[in-house]
């Protein structure tokens, strides 16, 4: 074999490189088993269909065992949008700073689970309701509330997992 | 039977929120999150319609739980919203994420009021 033939270097790093490789490369989508763009959309839609409906039947049974009186602060929704947000901050700072995780584990949880619970529809006629029921400061204080309240549970959700499971976040924030 | 109809619901609001979102956002280059705003918007439009039909005119238990807790309440999110909400607070764009916060509420109140009213127009 001739010393300058391009296939004995390739073939020493390839054998050399091969060892490695399997142990320490752990692709989620192997090559060889990489689905079409087009199953692979159906099954991201699936995942969120699937999530979705968990999270719709935690609101929904929600306002089953707890449920609000029409002039009522709704405080079932309240919850439900404030807790969905801060597992939210939770979620998004393990997923996408601390952990690689299955690339069906954000639409699953993310888009379906906290997307079905939560809703923005339901504050909104819940503000309606209390308005058009001559409660309009009561109103103004659940959409002002729910807001605020939300805000600060992601915020503090995603600052506190931060802190737990990220120990350099502050020195690696700029990167990520 | 409302638990299925709320998980019928479900199947179909959830991916087209996604779906929604993906296409909204495709078409602008802005850091505005619009796909967002736009299902949000639209889910109250669906709840507000709902709210003037059930006052204007009889509207079948079944069909409330489809459209109320299982399609509107799941197309629309209160989570990616204070979601991108942050994000844009954390990316600098404060200004961006107060608007969000604010015109998301009440262009939602707004159009629930409208699709109340045109329900109930074209209903009663």
């Amino acid at each position: 074999m001739h010393p300058d033939h391009p296939e004995h270097g390739t073939q020493t790093s390839g054998w050399q490189a091969e060892p490695a490789d399997p142990d320490t490369a752990i692709d989620p989508w192997p090559p060889a088993k990489a689905p079409s763009p087009k199953r692979r959309q159906s099954e991201i839609l699936a995942a969120i269909a699937a999530g979705g409906v968990i999270g719709a039947c935690a609101r929904y049974g929600a306002t089953l065992i707890w449920p609000t009186a029409p002039a009522a602060f709704p405080w079932t929704t309240f919850w439900i949008n404030v807790t969905g947000c801060a597992a939210m901050g939770i979620l998004m700072v393990l997923i996408t700073e601390r952990f690689t995780v299955h690339p069906l584990i954000r639409p699953l949880l993310g888009t379906g689970v906290l997307g079905g619970y939560t809703t923005f529809s339901t504050a909104t006629l819940d503000t309606q309701r209390l308005l058009d029921a001559g409660r309009p400061g009561t109103g103004l204080l659940y959409a002002a509330a729910t807001l605020l309240a939300a805000f600060a549970a992601i915020w503090a959700a995603a600052a506190l997992t931060r802190l737990a499971a990220l120990p350099h976040a502050s020195a690696e924030r700029g990167s990520s | 039977m409302n638990w299925l109809m709320v998980i019928a619901g479900a199947i179909v609001g959830a991916p087209l929120r996604y779906l929604t979102d993906r296409a909204v956002q495709a078409r602008h280059d802005t850091v505005f999150p619009w796909g967002t705003f736009s299902v949000n918007i639209a889910a109250c439009a669906g709840l507000g319609f709902l709210t003037g039909a059930a006052t204007a005119t009889t509207v079948p238990q079944a069909l409330q739980h489809l459209i109320g807790p299982g399609l509107c309440a799941t197309l629309s999110t209160y989570s990616t919203f204070s979601f991108e909400s942050l994000r844009l607070a954390e990316t600098g764009s404060r200004y961006f994420a107060a608007a969000n916060a604010l015109v998301s509420i009440v262009a939602g109140l707004g159009t629930a009021y409208l699709a109340t009213a045109l329900a109930t127009a074209l209903l009663a």
